[in-house]
Order: structure tokens, then C-alpha cells, then sequence
């Protein structure tokens, strides 16, 4: 099937603001009729869950921490994106909207781009009015810094904890909105199902994380906005809990998932130290305005200290690929870079697998102090984790699992293709391509949040009766059924594994096959490994307690097993793939100097999957990709 | 190195706990204290047992979710710290460690190590925030906010939830939880405005919910893993003298 995004028409310039009046309303007195159910409690959960309780909906939003303000929104460190041009360096919403299309190598719709371009300027206005501390020059005014893929400074941030600062502003917005009794928070509650009603998603299947009760829950609209789902690699810079579940479980009820093979390694994370490791920590890519990559030029030299190694023989490899971005290249660029070195046996430290990323110059140049100034909570993490001190001898870096720019497919209106079923933020496929620039997740997020689905979701409740369906509905009592049988399912096991140890041989088996190269032969290779695994945790993992109480390691299990479906889809989708794009490299399809290698004649389209069970292939359907404003063109950063 | 560990046990809100003894062997300095947990509770999986339930989410630090006090300090006191970032390499080879919950009135336990901070969402409920509204907002340079008022706010503002500050506080005190949010929004001309309602009605809540008063113990600002100051609360006890001024 051939999907339409319903992306307005005409001057791209007026297409939002043109959308926006073309849109049905709901009239002030009866959006209490509608309950709307938003799922996940980050920058577009949170943001969405106020801006539509404020807007006076009657809002419920449901969250697997204890409380709304630790989503994992609240990690992001380096800033966020907005085409304000304070600095006078040629910004404009023009640029933002072509940086974008272009970082994500001309992979993501046009229409929704500039939309999130041209509400960026919007975004930084409403975090100043809640309180937000972003950094301010002497004078008062607000400070920017610059980002990886744009050569203008466009990024606005708060130290090295911008992620959190935005999310305690959305967050508190939504205690407002709590307070007013408009919004109801469902902390320590997970989602477990979808309940479609007649083609319509009409509300979710949740468990009380704390007594482990089955509830159901109904709504005239479900949000999702649950983030992404690189813990497919179980080792990742992801909070634990992050899952594709919600997602998944909207997809085995009729959500298309689009582009999965689009993942992001991103380059400046700390590296894995042993076996027993659960996560890896990343170092802001605002790093790199002031740190420098490089590797010895001699395999010999890998195991001197670095100050060992002189200038000459060093090979500060991104400044010699890339000269005019430099250590800002993008985030694709840059990990594949890094491997390559590392791949070439030049990389650095157990293993040999890192580089280094030397702050020595800029210390020269602007004294310590104002590095410490900029990074320190940066430098203070690095020690911490690693026991060096980046300040006196260069941090070593290699790339991890971040970000995922695929996600369930949605329509210009965020809608997906189950009528009622929303989703925003990372969840969702739109904006990113197949690469996301940094400082651009932040900006989603808190777009689609505060200025996309409080005028979306309108049109579409405009053509429910609110109320129409309750959790009255039979298919409430099949979902919940289906929830617990698969609970009691997973405790009946009582296998020799546990949780843990088959996550890690999933991510073993997604790092090495799908992770930041890949080939037909390493991705049929996964297939036949992941259903094997899949089949193996069905019969032999432990999960020991029960269902009534709060038992971490059901919630684990559970997730698991979403991961070990999803994860074949993913790799499915890289097959199907083939050309290099973005996040999403096939090495059969690269130039001779090693840049990825896009076919736009056969490829430029997102491609939607719909599921259809474990031992089907999945369908695929396809949105082309029109680029009517941006000429598609060889992505160079050289 | 190997350690023996004494771990706080309780099935739930209104079972009896005790500290149980357990035994960490071949643990690698380089892991976190969680990554360390993670491994006895694989063996306590694995022998059919009920693994140790502890909060966790970010391991980085910054979403607060992660509440356990080591040898009676929250966080297990290694300065700017949180539990999650805490290393192994901070402990020697046979030592004894002891693993607490958060203790105060006003968090309840859950399970084992885990407990109910919802009451920390009650304060902020009450008012912490700036009523404006999703859109109706000035430029964000129309207003401008002098560097040291910024980073004040932002030097509050770091606050991550966690409640160390109250797991450490002889009185149970959220005070400084409380101060944060009060001073950072006073610092800035957007959250003026309401000041006065702000700081009472948080107060307020703050009282509701069972907390203690501060009697100046600074224990807060020593368990804080973001080392934030406690000028805060003597900021917040200034607005709250204001707000009762006419």
C-alpha cells in the first residue's frame, strides 16, 4: 500500500499556519467531554499532557517511574535548537528546516521539518516564561552554542543539563495542570496493551507497577510518546527502564512501525569497561566545540600514554576527512569515523577500542577555568566513571547505541495509520530521517508536545462522540486477559536464564550484525539468531515472584520479550535497506572513500511496516519521500 | 575485591523488614554500586530467591530515580554523588557494607529499598511553577535576566528529586527540596509575579505531607549529590517572611 502523510499543499512557508486554519476545533465547553490517555511523561508527553489539560481536556498520563519529572528526556545534556539568529550568524527557519533535511540524509518529510523549524522560535519563549535558567551572557541576553551538522551557533542550553532543565519546566506545567485537576497522573503504571475498538484506538491495558494489578483504562484519543528503543542493544546510553513495549504492543495491534533500521550510535560515549557493564554513559556532543578527535597515526604508538605520542604523529582524523565541520561533523559521520580508526587497529585504551577526544589545545588557549566553566559537570562524570582526569590527559571516547530516529509511523497530523492512536516525540518516525542532528530531540520533543498535538488532536476529536466507548467494551476484558496470560506465562517458565543474560546476548547479537555496519551477510545472519534466542527465552528464562506484587524483574522480562520481536523487524528493515543512509550503513553501498552510498531512485521513501506475527513477514508499505524545497544531493561535510 | 553486605528486606508497606547478609565476591573496582547489586541479584535469581527490589533508572546521575542510603549515608556520601555513579573502587577488599532504604515519615516503603517519594510531587504540585500559558509568551529576549540572577536560578535549579536531602536530614526535612524550586523561581522575573502565593502554598504542602522542620543541621547539603547550597533555605525562609508582609 502506498501511505499518504495528508501533508498540506502550496508554499511551504504558509503550510503550517494554512494546516492550523484548515483544522476543525472543539469547542471550549465540551473538551471536558473528551478524555484524552498520554503515555510517557517526557519533553513531548509532559509538554502535550499540560498544553492539553490547559487547553481543558480531560487528561490521564502514565508513567513507569515514580514520578513524571524522571523521564529519560532528563538526560539530554547539550541543548536544544531554535532559529532565533540571536547570534547574527545567518540563521533562519530556511536553515534550520534545510540542516535538518539534510542531516537526515533528505530521509524525513519536508512538511513536517519546516514545522518543527518554523515552532522552534516558540519553544525557547515558552521555556523562558516557565523559569528555565538557560545561559545568558553578561548583557542579560540568552547564549548559544554550535552543534554538530550547522555552521551557525543555534543551540541554547542550561550547563551540561539542558535535558533536565526543559523537562522540569514541562514538568512543572503539568503540576500545574494537576493542581487544576485537569490532568491525572498515573505514576508507577506501565503500558501493556492497546485496546482497538472496531479500527479505533479506544484506550490502553496498564499494570500498577506497585501492587501489579491489571487495569484498563479508556479514552476518546491515546498519545504515545514513550520515547525510543535502542536498548535493543541492551548496552546503550539509555535510562534502564526505556522500552519499545508501548510501541510495540500499538504495533501488534495495527500501528505501522517505520524506518527501524535508522538507529543513532552517537559518537561521544564513555567506553564499555567489562562484562558485568549495564549501561554506557554519554559525553555531550558540546564537547567537541572545544575537544579535538584523534588516534596515534602508528599502530605502535596505541599503547604509549598519550602525552607520549608528539604532535606529528598523532591523526586527528576528523579535521583531515571533513575540514570545513571538522570535530562538529555529524553524529553518523563521526561514530563511523571513529570505528574506522579503531577498525584500522589505531583505536586506543582495553581493548582498542576508543579514541581520544584532547581538550589540551582549547585548555592552552582559554585556561582551564573556562573549560570547567563550560563542561565541568562533563569532566567530573568522566572521572567518576573512568577514575582519569580529562582536564590532564585526553578522555577516551567510542560510540554507543542513543537514539532511535524510527518509530511508529504517523500522518502530518502525529496520527498514526489506527484512527485515534497518536504518537510524538522519539517514538514517532517524522522528523529525523535517518540521522538526527544533536540538539534536535530536544526541540521535537517540546514541538510536538506544546505546538503540534494541541491543534492536531482537535481535528481528529471533532469526529468522535466522547465517551462513545468505555472500558465497558468487551475488548477491554480480552486485552487485560491477554495482559495476564502472558504474565502468568512468563513466571511459569522457570528456565535457567535470567533476564539479563538473554538481554545480553539479543544486544551481543544486534551490536555486532545491526549495529553501525552492516551487511546482508551480518543481517541474515541475525535473523536466524534472533528468533532462536527468542524461542530459546520462551522456554528457559527465570523470572521468579508473582504477579501481584512489585517485581522488577517481571517488568524486565516483559520488555524483553518485545525486544526479541522488535528486533528482528529492525534487522529485517536494514535488509530490505540497501543503500547507506544516515545512522543506516550497508557496507555493499559505499563510495571508494568510504561515505555512505544513498539510492534515491529505489529508496526515497520511509518504509512502514506492518506486523503480522512471529512466523510472517511482515507487509511493507511505503510513503515516497517528495523534496519540492531542498535539492537532493550527495550529503558532503567535507 | 569481596564484600559482605547487610541489605535492608521488606516485602511491603506493612510487613516487618530486617537487614539480610549476602555475599559479593570478585567484584571489579571499575563497576558502578548498582552494576554490583545487579550481580547478587542474578545470584539470588538464579538460586531461586527474591532478588533485592532497589530504584534505578538514568545510572548517570540525573533522573533521581536511584534512593539508597550506604553505611547510613544517602547515596553512600562520596561528595556530588549519586548512588548510581558511585563506584566500586571507593570500597576495599573485605568490607562490610550496609543497605538501607530512604527513611522518613513522609516516604513510605514500597519494598525492600524502595519507596514512595510522592509527597515530594505534592510540594511541587502546590506551586511550583509560572502560570503561563502553552504559547502566550513574550520572546524569549524581551526580558532580560542578568548573569549571576541565571545562574542562581540555575545553581538551585539543578535539584534531581531524589530526597537525600530528607533521607539525611535528622528532622526528615524537605527543605531544601522545597528551597530550591522557591529560590529559583524568585530569582527570575517570570516567576515574581506569584512569589508570595508560591512559597505558602508549597509551605504549606510541605507540612501536609509530614516533613520536619530545618533546625539547621546542614546534613542536606552534605547528602545533596548535586552539593546544592543551603543559602536556599534561608532564601526560602525570606520569602515566606515576605509573603506575610503586606
Amino acid at each position: 500500500m502506498i501511505l499518504d502523510g495528508k501533508c498540506p499543499t502550496g508554499p511551504i512557508e504558509q503550510s503550517w499556519d494554512k494546516h492550523r486554519f484548515e483544522m476543525k476545533l472543539v469547542n471550549p465547553a465540551n473538551k471536558r467531554k473528551y478524555k484524552i490517555l498520554m503515555v510517557g511523561t517526557g519533553l513531548a508527553g509532559g509538554a502535550g499532557a499540560a498544553s492539553l489539560g490547559e487547553l481543558g481536556y480531560n487528561v490521564h498520563a502514565f508513567c513507569y517511574q515514580d514520578s513524571a519529572r524522571r523521564a529519560h528526556s532528563i538526560a539530554a545534556q547539550g541543548g536544544i535548537n531554535a532559529a532565533k539568529n540571536y547570534p547574527n550568524d545567518g540563521d533562519s527557519i530556511y536553515r534550520l528546516f534545510y540542516d535538518t533535511i539534510k542531516g537526515g540524509d533528505f530521509r524525513a518529510r519536508e512538511a513536517d521539518v519546516w514545522r518543527l523549524a518554523q515552532v522552534s522560535n516558540n519553544i525557547i519563549d515558552q521555556c523562558v516564561a516557565q523559569g528555565v535558567p538557560f545561559a545568558r551572557d553578561y548583557a542579560g541576553y540568552l547564549d548559544n552554542r554550535s552543534f554538530g551538522g550547522a555552521q551557525v551557533s543555534r543551540t541554547f542550553y542550561a550547563r551540561g543539563q539542558t535535558g533536565q532543565q526543559l523537562l522540569l519546566g514541562a514538568y512543572s506545567a503539568l503540576c500545574r495542570q494537576v493542581k487544576a485537576k485537569t490532568v491525572t497522573m498515573h505514576p508507577r503504571t506501565e503500558m501493556l496493551d492497546l485496546v482497538v475498538v472496531d479500527g479505533v484506538a479506544k484506550g490502553i491495558t496498564v499494570r500498577n507497577l506497585t501492587t501489579g494489578q491489571i487495569e484498563s483504562h479508556w479514552g476518546d484519543a491515546v498519545v504515545l510518546a514513550t520515547g525510543g528503543y535502542v536498548n535493543v542493544f541492551y548496552l546503550s546510553t539509555n535510562a534502564m527502564g526505556c522500552s519499545v513495549t508501548a510501541v510495540w504492543k500499538a504495533a501488534k495491534k495495527g500501528a505501522y512501525m517505520a524506518n527501524p533500521c535508522y538507529t543513532q550510535i552517537h559518537p561521544t560515549c564513555i567506553p564499555q569497561h567489562g562484562e558485568h557493564q549495564s549501561k554506557l554513559t554519554l559525553m555531550s556532543e558540546s564537547l567537541r566545540n572545544d575537544g579535538r578527535c584523534w588516534v596515534p597515526k602508528k599502530k605502535e604508538d596505541c599503547e604509549k600514554p598519550a602525552g607520549a605520542i608528539p604532535e606529528e604523529d598523532r591523526d586527528y582524523y576528523l579535521e583531515r576527512k571533513y575540514p570545513s565541520f571538522g570535530n562538529l561533523a555529524p553524529r553518523d559521520i563521526a561514530s563511523r569515523a571513529a570505528k574506522e580508526q579503531c577498525d584500522d587497529d589505531r583505536g586506543v585504551g582495553p581493548g582498542k577500542r576508543g579514541v581520544y577526544l584532547d581538550f589540551a589545545d582549547s585548555i592552552n588557549r582559554l585556561g582551564q577555568h573556562t573549560i570547567a566553566a563550560r563542561y565541568g559537570n562533563l569532566f567530573e562524570m568522566y572521572e567518576k566513571i573512568t577514575d582519569e582526569n580529562g582536564y590532564k590527559q585526553p578522555m577516551r571516547i567510542y560510540p554507543a547505541p542513543h537514539y532511535s530516529m524510527g518509530g511508529l509511523w504517523v500522518d502530518y497530523n502525529c496520527m498514526s495509520n489506527v484512527p485515534g492512536l497518536f504518537v510524538l516525540g522519539e517514538a514517532n518516525f517524522s522528523v529525523h530521517g535517518a540521522n538526527r542532528l544533536g540538539a534536535s530531540a530536544l526541540m521535537q520533543g517540546l514541538a510536538d508536545g506544546y505546538f503540534v498535538i494541541p491543534y492536531t488532536i482537535a481535528n481528529y476529536l471533532v469526529t468522535v462522540k466522547p465517551g462513545a466507548v468505555t472500558d465497558a467494551h468487551p475488548e477491554f476484558k480480552k486485552s487485560a486477559d491477554e495482559v495476564k496470560g502472558q504474565i502468568n506465562k512468563l513466571l511459569s517458565i522457570n528456565g535457567k536464564k535470567t533476564v539479563s543474560d538473554m538481554h545480553r546476548a539479543l544486544g551481543k547479537i544486534m551490536w555486532n550484525n545491526v549495529g553501525m555496519a552492516r551487511s546482508k551477510q551480518s543481517l541474515t545472519a541475525a535473523l536466524k539468531e534472533i528468533p532462536a534466542l527468542r524461542e530459546e527465552f520462551w522456554k528457559n528464562v527465570k523470572v521468579s515472584g508473582s504477579g501481584e506484587e512489585f517485581n522488577q524483574q517481571l517488568e524486565n522480562a516483559g520488555r524483553l520479550a518485545d525486544f526479541l520481536e522488535f528486533g528482528e523487524m529492525l534487522a529485517k528493515d536494514a535488509l530490505h535497506r540497501e543503500e547507506s543512509c544516515g545512522g543506516h550503513f550497508r557496507v555493499e553501498h559505499q563510495y571508494d572513500d568510504g561515505e555512505a552510498k544513498r539510492d534515491d531512485e529505489n529508496f526515497c521513501y520511509a518504509a512502514a511496516w506492518e506486523f503480522k506475527g512471529n512466523d510472517k513477514e511482515p507487509e511493507l508499505h511505503k510513503e515516497p519521500l517528495k523534496f519540492e524545497n531542498v535539492h537532493l544531493a550527495v550529503r558532503s561535510y567535507k | 575485591m569481596n564484600l559482605t553486605l547487610y541489605v535492608w528486606r521488606q516485602k511491603g508497606p506493612k510487613d516487618l523488614g530486617k537487614l539480610e547478609q549476602y555475599e559479593a565476591p570478585n567484584v571489579s573496582p571499575d563497576q558502578s554500586f548498582l552494576e554490583m547489586l545487579d550481580d547478587v541479584n542474578e545470584v539470588l535469581i538464579k538460586t531461586g530467591k527474591d532478588p533485592i527490589a532497589f530504584d534505578h533508572d538514568c545510572r548517570e546521575g540525573i533522573c533521581g530515580m536511584c534512593s539508597t542510603v550506604v553505611n547510613g549515608r544517602p547515596h553512600g556520601g562520596q561528595d556530588r554523588t549519586t548512588v548510581c555513579q558511585l563506584h566500586m573502587r571507593t570500597f576495599k577488599d573485605g568490607d562490610s557494607i550496609y543497605i538501607e532504604p530512604w527513611k522518613a515519615k513522609a516516604f513510605p516503603i514500597v519494598k525492600d529499598l524502595v519507596v514512595d517519594r510522592s509527597a515530594l510531587d505534592a510540594i511541587q504540585n502546590a506551586g511550583g511553577y509560572t502560570s503561563c500559558h502553552t504559547g502566550g509568551v513574550p520572546d524569549a529576549n524581551a526580558v532580560m535576566i542578568s548573569q549571576p540572577a541565571a545562574e542562581y536560578a540555575m545553581d538551585a535549579a539543578e535539584c534531581i528529586g531524589c530526597g537525600a536531602c530528607v533521607a539525611g536530614c535528622p528532622n526528615s526535612s524537605a527543605m531544601l527540596f522545597t528551597g530550591n524550586k522557591v529560590a529559583q523561581l524568585a530569582a527570575l522575573p517570570q516567576g515574581r509575579p506569584e512569589a508570595k502565593a508560591r512559597v505558602k502554598a508549597m509551605t504549606e504542602a510541605l507540612k501536609e505531607c509530614g516533613f520536619g522542620n530545618c533546625t539547621n543541621h546542614y546534613e542536606c547539603q552534605a547528602a545533596c549529590p548535586k552539593g546544592i547550597d543551603v543559602k536556599f533555605i534561608a532564601k526560602l525562609n525570606r520569602e515566606y517572611i515576605k509573603s506575610l508582609l503586606p
